[in-house]
Formats: C-alpha cells, structure tokens, sequence
C-alpha cells in the first residue's frame, strides 16, 4: 500500500513537471501539444477512494494550469474524466472490470487502446472547448483535439509500454 | 433533516465533483476576461522558480542567436548615432517620460488561444501592471499580474488583448487583436476605409494608448478586406516578431501614464 502511495506521488511530479518543461515546448506543426499528464488519471489504480481520486486529478490539473496560465481548462478537463473514468473502464474492459480485477498494466493491447482512446478524447475535447471557449470556431477545436489526440496516445502508449515492469 | 443528510452521504462523491468541477469553469471564465485572471498565474514563486532553474541551464542554448541578435541592434542604433551627429539634442519635454528595464523570458506560449509570458522581473524591480514589453524588432505584450520576483506578460497573441496600432505614413488609427489562427499573423480592426493601403505598409504602435511610446514597429500588412459593415478594413498583419523565439526583452513604464489617466477620467 505505501509502495502505491510513493509510486503516485512521484509519478504525479514527473508527469506534471514532464509536461510544462518538455512536452509543452513541441508545438508540432504550430499548434499540436501532447497532454501526457493525464496518464496519472489513466493509471491511477482502480479500487480505489474516489473522493480523494478526484481531488487529486483536480490538483494535478491546478498544476499544470499554474504553469501554462490557462485558467482552469486542465483541471475542469481532469476532474471530468476522473469522475467518468469507471463508464470507459467498463466499456474497454467488460466483465474484468466488473470483478474490479483489471489490470492495466497486464491487459489486452486491444482494451488498453480502446480504454487510452477513449478517456484522451474526452479529456482533449473538453479541454479545447474550454480553451478556444468561442462557439464559431467548432472547426478548431475539432481540428485541435483529433490531431492532438493522436499525438497523446501514441505517446501514452509508448511510455505505458517502455515502463511497464517485466511481469507475467 | 435525516434524508438530506443521506442525500449527502450517498451522493458526496457526485456533490465533490461539482464542486471542483464549477471551480475549475469558474477559473477558466476569469481566464477569458481581461484583468480578472488572478488566483492561477505563472507568476508566483513555485512555477516562477521552477521556470527560473530551468531557464538557468537552457538559456545556454541560445547564447549564439542572442548574440546575434544583440551585433544587430548595436549596429542600428551605431548608425542612428552616426547618421544623426549633431541633432542628438534630447527634447526635455516629451524624451523623459519612458523608463525602459530589460527583463529575461521564462516561459512563453503561443499556440493556446490566450497566450502569456513569463519574465523575471517582478515588484521588486518596480514593475507594475499596464506596462508594456517590447523587443528591439517590435511589441510583446503588456504586463498583467506581477509578483515578488516574476511577472505575467499578456502576449499581443492572446484573444483579450487589445493594442492601440496605426498606421506609419498615416495617422489612421486601429486596434490590434489576433484571430488565434497563426502565431505570425495579427489582425488590425477599425482602420477607416478612406486610409491608403496597400500591402507591405509598416505599421506602428500610435500614441494614443499610455502603454507604449508611439512609432514602436508592429509588422507589416499581408492583406486587407473592408469588414461586414462596409465602413472599416480588417488588416492582416505579419509580425516583426517572432513570437515564437523571444529571450530578451525591454519593459517600458511611462512615467506620465498615470497623469494622462487622470486627466481622460476626470471628465467622465
């Protein structure tokens, strides 16, 4: 249990200070950022206290606001699939979910993707449509999130598998 | 009472998510209005400080451009002083009133729609809000939260932002905003239709806002359209800047700002 508590907190850190001085400095093509901190909300484990959950993503998503001056759109964005995060869960998973025996680490590459693609998506639409925060520009956000999504989940991937521990 | 409170109880976990859920939409809204952004700003000691070491090592990088950079600005300022022998007689009246501080870049954004910089002057060196920032080649922003140490520059690439601009061979005047579509490329509003454009025309900061001193370079015009009421052009504007690359920069104060101000309110 104390492991778990270590292994969140410094992964917390790393994915927040990741984010704000590596990854926010790509700008591929001028305007295509991956958000990998949520990787925390992807990871985090499953029997969990929901209440304290929630407020951690709504901490990690404070932070990163602090340090791109964004407002709240990350931490809004965060806290919104941290509360949805069981209904992808069930929806990727199925019935291991149900008999709360997933692991991510161990799972299907094909549940894990769908489960990764799902809870990026949301998270990126909600966060550009709070970001542009402008109904006649429907087009960008659609434009940002598809382009940006991409970005996040092949790296979300890559990383998940480069530092997956040799388990089975 | 017993059924509200299990109310509470069986929801808690729904009621906490609304709660951080309104905070954050709340936060973003103060985000998108002007002056209103105070609680979540880089700004503050820890993001300052987390920004500052990191700059302390990369700055290195860019050692050479700034160099560069800085032969180039000496050069042109060596040959305004040369060119100008003679005439360098200093107007007492209108010369004094602008105070420059040269400040360093943490953290700059530009392709968010609102975008900030971060600069490592702060109250401490006496900087203020509503003080621009500008680089030898053209505007930056105005400053819009300071702290101790650092301060939060309000990027002209950011949808609030709202600069005074006109144009150089005229005295058409305009406002400067920027559509979030390219980080080059700036929009000049409210030109009347009876100005003289044409593509390429310099255009400048005018002197009618208190921020900055008249003449600084803005860009160039790439293309121009009267807007939908027939009356005005909208002018696209490819920046001097490169808003993508900026270390050094200037903060301008103008001292009289605050007599000007008073005397435009005192009527109102």
């Amino acid at each position: 249990m104390n492991n778990a508590i270590t292994l969140n907190s410094i992964r917390f850190i790393v994915l927040v200070l990741v984010q704000v001085l590596l990854v926010n400095n790509i700008n591929f093509m001028g305007y295509i950022n991956p958000y990998i901190y949520i990787l925390f909300i992807i990871l985090y484990p499953i029997n969990n206290n929901r209440m304290l959950f929630l407020f951690l993503s709504f901490l990690l998503g404070l932070s990163v606001d602090l340090f791109l001056d964004s407002g709240g759109v990350h931490a809004a964005a965060s806290v919104f699939i941290a509360f949805t995060r069981p209904l992808f869960l069930k929806f990727a998973f199925g019935m291991t979910y149900e008999h709360q025996t997933v692991k991510i680490n161990t799972s299907d590459i094909g549940q894990r993707l769908t489960y990764f693609m799902l809870i990026i998506v949301v998270h990126h639409l909600l966060l550009f449509t709070l970001e542009v925060f402008n109904t006649s520009k429907v087009l960008l956000i659609l434009k940002k999130t598809l382009f940006s999504s991409i970005f996040t989940v092949i790296l979300c991937v890559l990383i998940t598998v480069l530092f997956s521990r040799k388990s089975k | 009472m017993q059924q509200i409170i299990n109310f509470f109880i069986r929801n808690k976990t729904f009621l906490l998510f609304l709660l951080l859920f309104s905070i954050s939409i709340f936060l973003t809204i103060q985000s998108h209005s002007y002056h209103k952004s105070k609680f979540i700003n880089s700004a503050n000691f820890l993001t300052g400080g987390v920004y500052e070491s990191v700059n302390n090592i990369s700055q290195y990088f860019g050692l050479k451009e700034e160099n560069q950079k800085l032969l180039e600005e000496n050069n042109n300022l060596k040959s305004l002083l040369f060119n100008a022998e003679g005439n360098l007689e200093i107007d007492s009246s209108y010369g004094g009133s602008y105070v420059l501080t040269s400040a360093q870049v943490f953290k700059n954004s530009y392709s968010a729609s609102n975008n900030y910089l971060t600069i490592n002057k702060g109250k401490k060196d006496s900087i203020k809000e509503d003080f621009g920032v500008i680089t030898s080649k053209g505007i930056v922003g105005i400053i819009d939260n300071t702290s101790n140490n650092y301060a939060r520059v309000m990027s002209i690439l950011n949808t609030n932002s709202r600069v005074n601009a006109q144009l150089k061979k005229t005295n058409h005047f305009g406002t400067l905003t920027w559509n979030t579509n390219s980080p080059e490329i700036v929009q000049l509003i409210d030109i009347p239709k009876q100005a003289p454009i044409q593509a390429g025309d310099t255009v400048i900061t005018g002197g009618r806002s208190t921020i900055f001193p008249k003449g600084i370079p803005i860009g160039v015009v790439l293309s121009y359209a009267l807007d939908d009421t027939e009356n005005y052009f909208t002018i696209d504007l490819k920046l001097f800047n490169d808003m993508t690359n900026i270390g050094h920069v200037h903060i301008v104060e103008n001292k009289d700002a605050g007599e000007i101000k008073k005397l435009d309110t005192r009527d109102e």
